[in-house]
């Protein structure tokens, strides 16, 4: 019954979910001359610079080197920047909130979508770069979805965690930054798992970050059909994510309007 | 819920608590947290507030400023959660608490209509179907391209008012919008809202002018620092509140 009540509501408001990532969507490259062909140029010319730099300062024993790091930079990146723009989403709309009744997800919701459109165009340069590249193309790379998928549901999951928590935690705005650089650079992006420490590894076995990163290079670069155990690794944290996110956020958005 | 009525409030109370910035550093949070001087000052803007609204009716909200007359609008309207109570609503409501409040100042007009009307609940046909009224409406035909950043306050609020209002809602909930715009423009607004009126919605109206809620409603409510004084017909409570 209740369930009901919420797709109904859910179906009413579809139509401003749509509404509000065209917003980001249309926004983010007005006035700029290339406009939306910069969601394709941003992640070519950011994989050039790295390629330069990690083949000539940094040197890794990696083949096929650019696709390799632009696996791991489209989910990243996606990530990152989803939950960053979703953690202030509260806030920044703190006027609108105050003032029209709208289900509030809908605000952590709409930026990881917003942000899901950039990826899809980052795995079209993707595309790109392995034809350049001349990278063989193997059956696997139509299950490329499945580790998007669980990236997205992972992002959507920490969005509305990290949005619920920054209005009663505003600290936490200032510490992501630092915790995402982290993050990062405990993600086997541009380095291969293989050159770290036994115990890093543990530590990586538990990022699911890292897991969807190296589904995402199973099937696009190597041909391997992901094993189970790590299609566990990648849904065990979804779950636990989204499920949190969700009764968190629950449990605070009726406050949000109090304290924003 | 009484079927006659179209807004039932039962004993709604709505605490605010008043955060007053006085600690500098984290050394004085730490000492004023051991010795438990954190708390923070509680008001009560709203206090066991009881009113049922007819459908069909139109109650004013007066009393002087700071009496509670938007928190309550604000609740009704969904926006806040009493602390205490409940209201209960029958069918779709139309919040003109501040027009334009959910326009992006880099969207262009068109795009706002869609990005309003989505936020008021409307659908894309009907949103697609009614744009021209919307428009005319707002007297904006020239300027439907341009980003509303380089809009005027009236232009904005003119916008603002013809969405709000295009649907026909059950409730419309006016704070005080009426002020805004020329007085052409006013009397269009107020000739659309009797209009509605005839059509049988149910309105809450909140104003300072004792003229335009005399002229506009029947009932009236009459708040003071958060407690109800009295409500009823419009002509007693309004003389009552003039002689206060």
């Amino acid at each position: 019954m209740k369930i009901k009540v919420y797709i109904s509501n859910f179906m009413q408001y579809k139509l401003l979910l749509k509404e509000l990532v065209l917003r980001d969507v249309k926004i983010k490259y007005r006035r700029s001359v290339l406009g939306l062909l910069w969601t394709l140029l941003n992640p070519l010319l950011m994989m050039i610079v790295l390629t330069i730099v990690f083949s000539n300062m940094f040197r890794f024993d990696i083949d096929n080197f650019p696709v390799y790091l632009m696996c791991g930079q489209v989910i990243f990146n996606f990530f990152s920047e989803a939950s960053s723009t979703a953690m202030s989403s509260i806030i920044f709309n703190a006027p609108l909130i105050k003032k029209i009744y709208v289900p509030k997800y809908l605000f952590p919701l709409s930026k990881v979508l917003s942000c899901f459109v950039n990826l899809v165009s980052s795995v079209i340069a993707l595309v790109i770069v392995m034809f350049i590249t001349k990278t063989p193309i193997t059956g696997t790379v139509v299950l490329f979805f499945i580790p998007v998928i669980y990236a997205l549901v992972f992002s959507i999951g920490m969005g509305v965690l990290l949005s619920s928590l920054a209005v009663s935690f505003r600290d936490i705005m200032h510490l992501y930054g630092v915790l995402i650089t982290a993050w990062m650079y405990l993600t086997p992006i541009f380095y291969p798992i293989s050159m770290l420490p036994d115990f890093l590894k543990t530590i990586i076995m538990f990022n699911p970050l890292a897991s969807f990163v190296e589904m995402f290079r199973d099937v696009i670069l190597y041909g391997n059909i992901p094993s189970w155990s790590l299609h566990l690794r990648c849904f065990v944290p979804c779950l636990i994510v989204l499920v949190l996110g969700v009764f968190v956020f629950k449990r605070q958005q009726d406050e949000f309007v109090l304290k924003i | 819920m009484k079927p006659e009525n179209a807004i039932e409030i039962t004993d709604v109370s709505m605490k605010f608590n008043l955060y007053k910035e006085n600690v500098d550093n984290l050394k004085e949070y730490f000492i004023k947290y051991l010795k438990r001087q954190l708390s923070h000052d509680e008001f009560w803007a709203l206090k066991n507030i009881s009113l049922e609204i007819a459908k069909g009716d139109s109650m004013a909200l007066i009393g002087r400023n700071g009496s509670g007359k938007s928190t309550l609008l604000k609740i009704i309207a969904g926006v806040l959660k009493p602390t205490k109570g409940t209201v209960e609503r029958s069918g779709s409501i139309a919040p003109l608490i501040e027009l334009g409040a959910g326009f992006d100042p880099d969207l262009t007009a068109r795009e706002n209509v869609y990005l309003n009307g989505a936020m008021l609940g409307y659908s894309r046909s009907m949103l697609d179907e009614k744009y021209d009224d919307i428009i005319s409406f707002a007297e904006l035909e020239p300027f439907v391209d341009v980003p509303l950043k380089n809009f005027s306050s009236g232009m904005y609020a003119r916008l603002g008012f013809a969405i709000a209002t295009i649907a026909k809602p059950d409730i419309l909930i006016i704070d005080e919008v009426l002020s805004v715009g020329d007085f052409k423009f006013q009397e269009k607004c107020e000739e659309r809202i009797a209009k509605m009126m005839e059509g049988g919605t149910t309105v809450l109206f909140v104003s300072h002018s004792i003229e335009q809620v005399k002229k506009i409603c029947n009932k009236a409510a009459w708040l003071d620092h958060g407690t109800m004084v009295m409500h009823g017909d419009v002509f007693e409570v309004c003389d009552m509140y003039s002689k206060n």
